[in-house]
């Protein structure tokens, strides 16, 4: 026993250090390996909260842009309206039927803070769990996609950008869906990297990527980027394709947070599926 | 005693919010990500004990967490940092620095000496920090590539704010 005593009060700062670092790496791997944990929950948004101080601060400086962006994006919602159509012939009339239903709603939501450098890199929104946000869901920007909420708490979510290492996005090129994964490997924040499109498709520079329908995080068809260098590794059978991504993560600062409302019954499908092997 | 403890506080908030405003906002490239937070507990006083400064450094690296969305990431790479320096400073520090109780520094160590210093204890902090981030050794090179800028940066950025901010302490 007084071995024993001996033995913690000799090492006592090593034990300390040792435990520590346990729990770290602990916290760490779960925040790796399970969705679910949210690291968020446990610090209540004091970051964002401080972030948004900040950030209240220094969007000043940047209204000009912002202004550019939101006005260029409301020319092209415009553009989409009804009557910006010519009424070819008949006429075209709303009614609430069963053919139609919405699948996807979006939710505004302001950056506070974000980064683009780092391997991987996060960005903060100041919207959260009472604007009906939930973690999983896909985030884009005005131009393309942006990425994927992580965690949330009352006010703040945490979105995992498109420019991380545990980010994968299924997306397709546009004009033959030949689907692939959309992974960054931490070289660019312009550019991003097409994985797993099979070598027999024939691609060429400048073709559009979108969203795949796989995806339960996107509604199919979102741009993404286009296609600005591709190759062919003969001891591959993959394409190796760089995407130039349409979305200046640099200059982000409104973004849509999209909530799929048939997720969880597509889901709870899936997952019965599994539960038969 | 107090007038330490709170010189401790304001010089901990400050490097963090040097860290978290400036240096975090550079975005020069994604090979050069310096951070110099660890400054804080390479420069805590070296009779401090052991368990003293490895609780302060798992701190700092939670405090840096919280403000990354990185949980654990910064906790294990200041935590490493905060073990070792203990080993570093037994074997760099005589016996009069221990009995003068000096905190690292370029005014009471020298050029030299700290930049050796911080230059470990900095590739330390570092390669832990860069493969934990990655969290695989698929992009191994890469990985070491941006390691080895990035300390190099972050030296750089210590050296020279320990020039601009500490260098007339001795002499007061």
């Amino acid at each position: 026993m007084r071995n024993l005593i001996f033995f913690f009060y000799k090492y006592y700062t090593f034990i300390l250090f040792f435990v520590l670092e346990l729990f770290s790496f602990v916290i760490l791997y779960q925040y790796n390996h399970y969705q679910r944990a949210s690291f968020l929950n446990y610090t209540g948004g004091m970051a964002s909260g401080f972030y948004e101080t900040v950030n209240s601060t220094t969007n000043y400086f940047g209204l000009r842009n912002m202004n550019d962006s939101l006005m260029s994006e409301n020319a092209r919602l415009r553009s989409q309206m009804l009557n910006a159509y010519y009424q070819n012939g008949f006429t075209q009339t709303s009614i609430s039927d069963t053919l139609y239903k919405q699948q996807y709603d979006y939710i505004s939501a302001n950056v506070v803070n974000n980064s683009v450098s780092k391997r991987n890199n996060y960005i903060t929104i100041d919207k959260g769990s009472k604007h009906g946000i939930k973690p999983d869901m896909g985030v884009i920007g005005s131009n393309g996609v942006v990425g994927i909420v992580t965690s949330v708490s009352s006010h703040f979510s945490t979105v995992r950008s498109a420019l991380n290492a545990n980010t994968k996005i299924s997306c397709m090129v546009q004009k033959n869906n030949a689907f692939g994964s959309l992974e960054w490997n931490g070289d660019d924040p312009k550019f991003s990297s097409l994985k797993y499109v099979n070598k027999h498709v024939p691609i060429t520079t400048n073709d559009p990527i979108v969203t795949s329908n796989f995806s339960m995080l996107f509604p199919e068809g979102l741009p993404v980027g286009k296609i600005y260098a591709h190759s062919i590794d003969a001891s591959d059978n993959f394409h190796s394709i760089k995407v130039e991504l349409y979305t200046d993560f640099a200059t982000l600062k409104n973004v849509y947070v999209i909530r799929n409302i048939f997720k969880d019954e597509q889901q709870m499908l899936q997952n019965n599926l599994k539960g038969d092997h | 005693m107090i007038i330490d403890f709170l010189t401790f506080i304001i010089r901990f908030v400050f490097i963090i919010l040097i860290q978290l405003l400036v240096i975090n906002n550079i975005e020069l490239d994604t090979y050069l990500n310096p951070y110099i937070y660890i400054v804080f507990i390479l420069s805590l006083p070296v009779t401090m004990k052991p368990w003293m400064v490895v609780s302060l450094s798992f701190f700092t690296g939670l405090v840096m967490d919280t403000f990354s969305s990185t949980p654990g990431l910064h906790m294990a790479a200041s935590g490493f940092v905060g073990y070792f320096r203990n080993f570093y400073l037994e074997f760099a520090c005589s016996k009069e620095d221990f009995e003068k109780q000096i905190s690292p520094a370029i005014s009471s160590k020298g050029f030299v000496w700290f930049t050796v210093y911080a230059l470990l204890l900095t590739l330390l902090h570092h390669t832990v920090l860069f493969y934990l981030e990655i969290y695989s050794l698929n992009e191994f090179f890469r990985t070491f590539f941006r390691v080895i800028s990035s300390t190099l940066f972050s030296v750089l950025i210590i050296v020279i704010s320990q020039l601009l901010f500490f260098k007339n302490k001795e002499s007061r």
